[in-house]
């Protein structure tokens, strides 16, 4: 059954953020790359340079369709490393961007990617300090696949870490979860059922810095639910802190469409992917003033705990049901695929 | 639902259900949809310790033979050939590799989420031959059945259908005749009987003597169909009950079983983990022959070796608990599945080896 080095080929699920990519980083690109700054495994690069530290993230952006209800490539692509940053505790400042297009895609097209990209870099208030374009021939790339570059500030004295979670600390997120995912598996597959879901893709960095003015040092950590969703984001918490985490099941908010949608699908929404929610750990006295803050936002509207840290099951995350029993909560394995049954 | 008027329910119903388990009792869910509602409710900690729970066949998918898909890969990466196929069928490996390897490698696989979205495939594209891989129980065939139709009077030229369909009372007859088996009653599939009504399985009460209740998908239709089950057992008076009235007739939908016949004729079929039971799969009769993929393309592979040891139908049976296979954790995990209980992420064996694997911190 196993297969030697030359025969084994790189999967759709080696890119989906679950157990095999995981994999992946860690025997490959870490095993390589391995510095005590990438080993952290956080969304940013915390790197010290004299006065306060820099935060320095990547992202590469290959989305299709690259036109969605409520986004496009260009405004993902600066959300993506905007979000990176901010979650990190950094107020984010420049972006590079870098982009692949194929040959013979239209420039009206580009125009209006590049445009997006401008009008989501503004409302974050990042700048696009530098780039590159490269073009390939046809049916070498797909469209336009995008990287983006980010640099932020981490203001002195400020220190996020999964490290730092404590028992009996809350698990807050800023609003329903899945629209993204959901959106995006609709346009792709053409589902025949109306969705009127639309892309959560917006920028973080002002819900973050209100949820670090309003928390303080009671704020632990912060993450985007990107690729797997929820459930996958959690467990990297847990893992990473050492900690349990139990989240109640119906705490979480899912929009009925997003639910309604999921279960014709066979697809689980706490392994969708989320462009513009924020997962926030907090001390327990924390919780209430974070969450007006968090509510205070249009970003931050649906903002409700769902959770909360445990001493106990470390890096397990566990699902207290609607019935009242617990179950694991698992990390996304492979590529979320639709169920027929 | 309102979440709390559900859990209050519920709670009811298991106070009622600690009454009557006054004694030991193995139930099969049969369907996979079932597996996956218990576990995500979290239902089996709740029951009375005298309510075992055995999860079944589980789903189409899962039960689809690696010889079978050996075939399919094989056909996918024939250069002519687009094959069309339900996502869940992508990770499922035969005896080498999967439809996503095959894939991965240049096979033009594409996911469909219905079998008429394959005949639109077959049209958008005439100049590629396009297989729907037809995988599905009683609920799915129907669908197969009104796309044929469709190729049939469009008179398609470049479709076909590769089928692999399984028949959910003969699987269920081969369990119960096995002299071995340890079940005393079956959650029926509320999607299968919607189509197949009550009648196929009278036979499970009538000759072995065992409950049957079709049942619904929410935690608290599969506690009801339990009380349901109990009852019966406990009152000695056998039958196929009804728990799921909301959708299903005791006659069950007669046009839908209409058209199952007029396209399709029993043979026999492969089960991963179970083996060949006879009438349990469907083929193309006679005159569709131009419509089957099998006839139309023979494809001839040298026959990959099925891995040993597998216990799953044991493990189906109710025989063996899933760390005493021999490639639990081994050579069959969830990322590189060997038997059903395995393929589906709800199932037995995937279970336990998650359970397992993060109690020992990631190493198994």
């Amino acid at each position: 059954m196993s297969k030697t080095e030359q025969e084994q080929v790189i999967l759709l699920g080696h890119g989906s953020g679950g157990t095999l990519t995981n994999q992946l980083i860690r025997t490959v690109f870490q095993e390589a790359l391995h510095n005590p700054i990438l080993d952290e495994m956080l969304d940013a690069a915390l790197l010290d340079l004299g006065q306060g530290r820099v935060a320095f993230t990547t992202d590469s952006f290959v989305v299709d369709p690259i036109f969605f209800p409520g986004g496009d490539i260009g405004k993902l692509a600066v959300c993506g490393t905007v979000n990176d940053l901010a979650v990190s505790g950094a107020v984010p400042l420049y972006l590079s961007s870098a982009f692949i297009i194929e040959e013979g895609f239209p420039l009206a097209d580009l125009r209006r990617i590049v445009a997006s990209m401008q009008e989501a870099a503004s409302a974050a208030g990042v700048r696009v300090v530098t780039g590159d374009t490269k073009v390939v021939g046809r049916g070498s790339a797909d469209k336009i696949f995008i990287n983006t570059t980010g640099i932020g500030v981490v203001p002195p004295g400020r220190s996020l870490s999964p490290r730092r979670m404590q028992p009996e600390d809350i698990v807050l997120v800023s609003g329903t979860l899945g629209d993204h995912g959901l959106t995006i598996l609709a346009q792709r597959e053409g589902l025949s059922f109306n969705t009127p879901v639309i892309s959560d893709c917006t920028p973080l960095n002002r819900i973050a810095s209100a949820i670090m003015e309003a928390g303080g040092d009671g704020v632990r950590c912060m993450r985007d639910p990107t690729r797997g969703g929820l459930a996958t984001t959690l467990n990297e918490l847990a893992g990473q802190g050492e900690r349990g985490i139990l989240v109640q099941e119906t705490a979480i908010p899912l929009r009925r469409e997003v639910v309604g949608a999921c279960e014709m699908l066979g697809l689980d929404p706490l392994y969708l992917a989320n462009e513009g929610k924020v997962i926030a750990v907090v001390a327990p006295g924390a919780a209430e003033p974070v969450l007006a803050a968090m509510r205070s936002l249009p970003e931050g509207q649906g903002a409700v705990a769902i959770g909360r840290v445990t001493e106990s099951g470390r890096g397990l995350v566990l699902l207290e049901t609607e019935l009242g029993a617990t179950r694991i909560l698992n990390m996304l394995e492979g590529e979320p695929l639709p169920r027929i049954c | 639902m309102q979440p709390y008027r559900n859990r209050d329910y519920a709670h009811h119903l298991l106070e009622r259900l600690q009454q009557e388990a006054t004694r030991p009792v193995s139930v099969m869910e049969v369907c996979g949809t079932h597996t996956v509602a218990i576990a995500r409710s979290g239902l089996r900690e709740l029951l009375p310790k005298n309510i075992r729970l055995i999860s079944g066949p589980g789903c189409p998918v899962c039960v689809t033979d690696d010889l079978d898909l050996d075939l399919v890969i094989a056909l996918a990466k024939e250069p002519e050939i687009t094959m069309a196929t339900f996502g869940d069928m992508m990770r499922v490996p035969g005896t080498g590799s999967s439809l996503l390897e095959a894939k991965s490698l240049g096979a033009d696989v594409k996911v469909v989420y219905s079998p008429t979205d394959a005949v639109a495939l077959a049209v958008a594209n005439p100049d590629r031959q396009v297989v729907f891989l037809a995988v599905g129980f009683e609920t799915t065939i129907p669908t197969v059945a009104v796309a044929v139709e469709q190729a049939v009077q469009q008179g398609l030229r470049n479709f076909s259908i590769f089928s692999l369909h399984k028949l959910v009372p003969p699987v269920m007859e081969a369990l119960l005749t096995d002299p071995e088996v340890r079940l005393d009653a079956f959650i029926n599939p509320g999607h299968v009987c919607t189509i197949l009504g009550t009648e196929p399985f009278r036979f499970i009460p009538e000759q072995y003597g065992k409950p049957c209740v079709v049942t619904g998908f929410e935690a608290v239709d599969i506690m009801e169909a339990l009380l349901m089950i109990l009852q019966q057992y406990n009152q000695g008076r056998p039958s196929v009950e009804i728990q799921y009235k909301r959708a299903v007739r005791p006659e069950g939908n007669t046009v839908a079983r209409g058209y199952i016949d007029k396209y399709f004729t029993p043979v026999t079929a492969c089960w991963r983990g179970i083996g060949e039971v006879p009438g349990s799969g469907l083929a193309l009769r006679e005159e569709f022959a131009h419509l089957d993929a099998h006839r139309r393309f023979p494809i001839t592979v040298t026959p990959g070796k099925r891995l040993k040891n597998c216990s799953c139908g044991q493990v189906l049976k109710g025989l063996k608990l899933p760390y005493e296979c021999a490639l639990f954790g081994k050579a069959c995990t969830p990322m590189k599945p060997v038997g059903p209980c395995m393929v589906s992420t709800e199932g037995s064996c995937a279970a336990y080896y998650r359970y397992g694997a993060q109690r020992v911190g990631g190493a198994v």
